[in-house]
């Protein structure tokens, strides 16, 4: 509710031009990248470094760690894979499991091309490159903050923004792999709870409307009872259950039963 | 599922990064490129998009709660009590603190930290 993208300019953002100058598309990255100096970043750099002691522990590589850091980009499936390549799943079901894991970017990028493209202008590659910085954390930051900003600088800054935070987290993950031998089990232990305490508050002050919220509510109770009892296909069964239940209560709310 | 793990090709140096690209990568991002070429038809307001984005939020509130209840790595030596009250607070200060993420990120550390600091010094 607080954060819906119809929400007044932020006065701290500095991003209000009117147009008077033209700004170029550097300048606009180059905000986005100033931008990215922000605490929802270091929460995501402080899960990652905690990422990075689960990984060394399951027995990646620096290399493996690091490039699924960069390619995925998406913490929770990064963690599925992760798991599963521990115990010595298949391409396929792990690829079916991180899928599964992943469908949520879906829904998040289509809200986010409303806001970012200039129509008729903008070209399908660069969002299709600028897609990959969708995640949780740049996403919620997006939605909150791009309204505000002048249209065609929208994309340069969410690019910059993204690029920076991947960049960051990236080389922090590489550094904290190689000093995680020395984490003790508590700091890391700390680390592992930032990621759920993180995403259950950024994603409940991303909601828009009592729907958003109504299925987190049934996201949150059915995770683990379709955890247990059809483990592997359960984010999928939690995500169809939990959200259909959730859009039927909240839609007869709204309209009745019509 | 045990007993039927496909263990191919699983002992070469490549193997882990093509399960990295193909079942991390394109698995993952091949839902943000869907994302794209369907962003510009879906309407924002259409209810079809009202009950996607639900599924989409309820996959992610699972990912949560299966973060909290069934951890991995150091924090799986934590109690399931300790690891709810941790999040209940820190919820709890997020709502009360204006919807501040830090706050409520801040105070679940705290309590996480307190709880797991006072069981070691008692047992």
């Amino acid at each position: 509710m607080s954060a819906s993208a119809g929400e007044p300019p932020d006065p701290s953002s500095s991003e209000k031009d009117t147009g008077a100058a033209p700004v170029s598309e550097r300048t606009w990255m180059l905000r986005g990248a100033r931008a990215a100096v922000s605490i929802p970043a270091l929460i995501l750099t402080a899960a990652f470094v905690g990422y990075a002691g689960l990984a060394r522990e399951t027995g990646l590589s620096l290399a493996e760690t690091l490039v699924m850091t960069g390619f995925v980009w998406a913490l929770p499936s990064i963690v599925v894979l992760t798991g599963g390549m521990a115990t010595g799943m298949g391409l396929v079901p792990a690829a079916i499991a991180v899928a599964l894991a992943s469908v949520r970017l879906m829904p998040m990028t289509m809200a986010l091309m409303p806001l970012v493209k200039v129509p008729g202008k903008t070209p399908t590659w660069k969002l299709l490159l600028a897609s990959h910085f969708v995640a949780v954390t740049a996403w919620v930051y997006a939605m909150k903050n791009l309204p505000d900003m002048q249209r065609d600088g929208r994309l340069p800054f969410f690019i910059g923004f993204g690029g920076s935070v991947t960049i960051f987290v990236f080389t922090m993950t590489g550094i904290s792999y190689m000093l995680v031998d020395h984490m003790p089990p508590i700091v890391a232990g700390a680390l592992f709870l930032l990621t759920p305490i993180y995403f259950l508050c950024s994603l409940w002050g991303a909601a828009r409307m009592n729907a958003d919220k109504a299925a987190m509510i049934a996201g949150l109770a059915l995770g683990p009872v379709f955890f247990v009892y059809v483990p592997g296909l359960d984010l999928l069964w939690t995500g169809l259950v939990g959200g259909t239940l959730a859009y039927l209560v909240t839609r007869i709310m709204r309209q009745g039963l019509s | 599922m045990d007993g039927i793990h496909i263990t191919s090709l699983p002992d070469t140096w490549w193997w882990p990064f093509v399960m990295i690209l193909v079942a991390g990568w394109l698995a993952t991002d091949v839902w943000r490129w869907l994302g794209v070429l369907a962003g510009g038809r879906l309407r924002e307001d259409s209810e079809v998009f009202v009950w996607v984005r639900c599924v989409a939020t309820a996959l992610v509130a699972g990912v949560i709660s299966k973060l909290i209840l069934f951890p991995q790595g150091a924090l799986a030596e934590t109690s399931l009590a300790l690891r709810l009250l941790a999040a209940s607070c820190g919820f709890a200060a997020f709502l009360t603190f204006k919807q501040r993420v830090i706050v409520g990120v801040l105070t679940g550390e705290v309590v996480l930290l307190a709880g797991w600091v006072l069981h070691d010094v008692a047992f």
